[in-house]
């Protein structure tokens, strides 16, 4: 589904190296996840793969099925299928959350050669899906984010990716700033969307989510690389020891 | 050549190809406007306030030919039951005009209106009068004595639906002046639609009086010409607990300048005036305001978006005037440009100037680019880059049109704005 070699990137405007060298390769229908120290480059990966200007790519390359990724605009990357649910949403005031939704949803259906749909049915789903993350119809007609909580911005990052059906869904750290029934909301909304066709990367800096949310696979990201990787109890052992024990343990 | 000789040559050109025209009640109010306009002299580059923009165009003897704009646009508000008022190229098109007669309103046409004493005696020039100090607005002085038609409207009920004047442009030569006077009785209410350019050059003043706990509602687009040149002026008087709001959109035209002249004289009035436009390559516009706070616990706002590119200028000058004794004002003032290229340019001038102790006046001036993390936060959920700025274009236009109170009415021009927008991408 998703594989990253290589991949190298620095800031555009500065002689800063961020990542130096990623490799990773998520399965159709698996969920990784990846954890790791602050500023270790997990929110730049995410990032760079759904093509946020500023970065420059010196090294290495990512692909989402055939599709090279690092190639093309953001939108047609959306189209392709990737999807990034942000770790800080973004506010957009003066845009309806419905306008935005039906807008995003019509453009990715057109890009793809589908028909769009109706604002009948788009209502129709959408309600249903909001429902079931607790998004109520006021939160639908205020501008997007825009005087959103912090949890409820989370939810509404996942009532795009259910409107959306992406392939390849990267979530950089959904599960900060939500309380434990939101999380709990939030990790069914995800799990009711696993599937074969589908794969998710998750970032995170607590097991906790993982409870919710059960990982094929963990890697441990520290400056710039994929230091470590193994199961579902790599993901206990940082919790348990935090990071110093593997990172003493790779240098 | 001086200043004061090259303003007085400038003035005299104009007046020469001029002639007063004969108006029974509006006589008096021509002349004295005609002696005004010679001792202030026409407006010159070098006045302050035209620091921001050329008035030459405006002001010189023969107006530049404007070419026709053509387009197969439905016209705006064709679906919403109005009253239409034609004008073409300010000449009254009786055919293309509705019935002037509605309910609780007297409509009649400046040009015919002939009694020896009319109702409009008292505001035709006064309001004008009022509004020179304490800037001049030899413009303004201009058009009353020489405007040769416009609309007068006496409102004493509730009028049961809009006015429309539509004032289009069929010749490239026009040069046009018209001056229209809306009287609100107590209590009275209405709504006034101006659609169109009217004329290759087009100088128009509309004098606003609205009595207590009366309400003017003004929504006015000024027409697509490219080449079209405007200088316009409101001037309104408000009293006691009434309401005035007026609302402009501007896309294209080589020149605009639209003044606002307010005064709130009855306590608990309320103002707005706001204004979106859209201007690309050679454009140029003008929004000056004047608004005085003359009595107590009145409000007024100010909300003024302009989106730039291609090398367009927008202007701003604002002033909000709180004279002594009118406590409690509460003065809204914001002005913002976006930029959407390097070239364009936003020039704003706010003012405040308060002689009260307890009121709340704030204004503020941006200029700005497209966010560019709100554009990629759109694409990344695949919206086109053309498409996310454009949606962000009307987010930034949206709370100037929101000032307007009718859902219907700002629909339309948020719709209108839309498909221009959509049109351009092609
Ligand atoms: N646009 C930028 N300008 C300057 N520094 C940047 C920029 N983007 C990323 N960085 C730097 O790159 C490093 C990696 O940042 P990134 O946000 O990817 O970390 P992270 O692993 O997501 O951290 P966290 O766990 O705190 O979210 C940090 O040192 C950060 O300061
Ligand atoms: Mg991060």
């Amino acid at each position: 589904m998703l594989k990253i070699e290589n991949l190298h990137v620095k800031l555009e405007d500065e002689e800063k190296q961020i990542l130096k060298g990623v490799n990773l390769e998520v399965g159709a229908g698996q969920v990784h996840a990846i954890m790791g120290p602050n500023g270790s480059g997990k929110s730049t990966l995410s990032y760079v793969l759904s093509g946020r200007e500023g970065y420059e790519i010196t090294d290495g390359e990512a692909h989402l099925g055939d599709v090279d990724l690092l190639d093309i605009e953001p939108e047609e990357r959306a189209a392709a299928g990737l999807f990034l649910a942000f770790q800080y949403p973004v506010e957009i005031p003066g845009v309806g959350n419905m306008t935005f939704l039906r807008t995003a949803v019509n453009a990715q259906r057109k890009a793809r050669g589908e028909e769009e749909m109706s604002a009948a049915e788009f209502l129709k789903v959408v309600r249903a899906k909001a429902k079931t993350l607790k998004i109520d119809a006021d939160m639908l007609k205020r501008p997007v984010n825009v005087g959103f909580s912090g949890g409820e911005k989370k939810r509404n990052e996942i009532l795009q990716m259910a409107m959306l059906e992406p392939k390849m869904c990267i979530l950089d750290e959904t599960d900060s700033g939500l309380d434990v029934d939101a999380m709990k909301l939030v990790s069914e909304g995800v799990n009711a969307l696993r599937s074969e066709g589908r794969s998710f990367l998750v970032i995170t800096h607590y097991q906790r989510l993982l409870d919710h949310i059960k990982p094929d696979v963990v890697h441990i990201m520290a400056n710039g690389r994929i230091i470590k990787s193994g199961g579902p109890e790599l993901a206990l052992e940082v919790e348990q020891n935090g990071y110093a024990d593997i990172l003493a343990e790779v240098s | 050549m001086s200043a004061v000789a090259e303003t007085m040559n400038v003035t005299d050109e104009r007046l020469a190809g001029l002639t007063l025209p004969a108006g029974g009640w509006s006589d008096a109010a021509r002349k004295d406007a005609l002696s005004r306009v010679q001792m202030m002299g026409l407006p010159n580059r070098r006045d302050e306030y035209w620091k921001y923009t050329r008035p030459d165009t405006l002001t010189q003897a023969v107006a530049v030919p404007a070419a026709l704009f053509h387009n197969d646009e439905a016209a705006l508000f064709d679906d919403v039951e109005r009253l239409k008022i034609v004008f073409v190229d300010g000449v009254f098109d009786a055919d293309a005009s509705d019935d002037l007669s509605l309910e609780g309103v007297s409509i009649e046409r400046l040009a015919t209106a002939d009694a020896d004493i009319h109702w409009a005696r008292d505001v035709y020039g006064v309001l004008e009068t009022n509004g020179q100090k304490p800037v001049e607005r030899p413009l303004a002085a201009l058009n009353t004595a020489f405007a040769t038609d416009g609309v007068l409207i006496h409102v004493t009920g509730a009028a049961s639906k809009p006015i429309n004047m539509i004032y289009l442009h069929n010749s490239e030569t026009s040069d046009v002046m018209l001056h229209n006077v809306i009287k609100l009785d107590a209590g009275a209410s209405l709504t006034v639609l101006e659609t169109g350019p009217a004329a290759a050059r087009l100088n128009m003043v509309t004098e606003v009086e609205v009595a207590d706990t009366a309400a003017l509602h003004h929504i006015r687009a000024q027409g697509r010409d490219h080449e079209r040149r405007a200088a316009t002026h409101i001037f309104a008087r408000l009293g006691t607990e009434s309401v005035f709001k007026s609302f402009t959109l501007t896309a294209n035209g080589v020149m605009t300048r639209n003044e606002c002249v307010l005064e709130l004289t009855g306590d608990d009035a309320k103002a707005t005036v706001g204004g979106a436009c859209v201007g690309d390559g050679d454009f140029h516009h003008d929004d000056t305001v004047f608004i005085t706070h003359d009595a107590e616990n009145c409000e007024s706002r100010q909300v003024f978006k302009k989106v730039l590119r291609n090398g367009a200028t927008g202007v701003f000058q604002g002033k909000i005037l709180v004279k002594t004794g009118a406590q409690k004002t509460d003065g809204y003032q914001i002005s913002q440009s976006l930029l959407l290229d390097g070239d364009s340019q936003f020039l704003a001038k706010p003012e405040l100037e308060i002689y009260a102790d307890d009121v709340i006046c704030s204004h503020g001036s941006t200029s700005g680019a497209i966010d560019e993390t709100a554009l990629f936060y759109l694409q990344s959920r695949g919206i086109s880059k053309p498409v996310a700025t454009d949606l962000l274009t009307l987010s930034f236009l949206a709370e100037a049109v929101d000032e307007i109170e009718d859902e219907t009415l700002r629909e339309q021009i948020n719709e209108r704005m839309a498909s221009w927008l959509e049109r351009r991408r092609g």
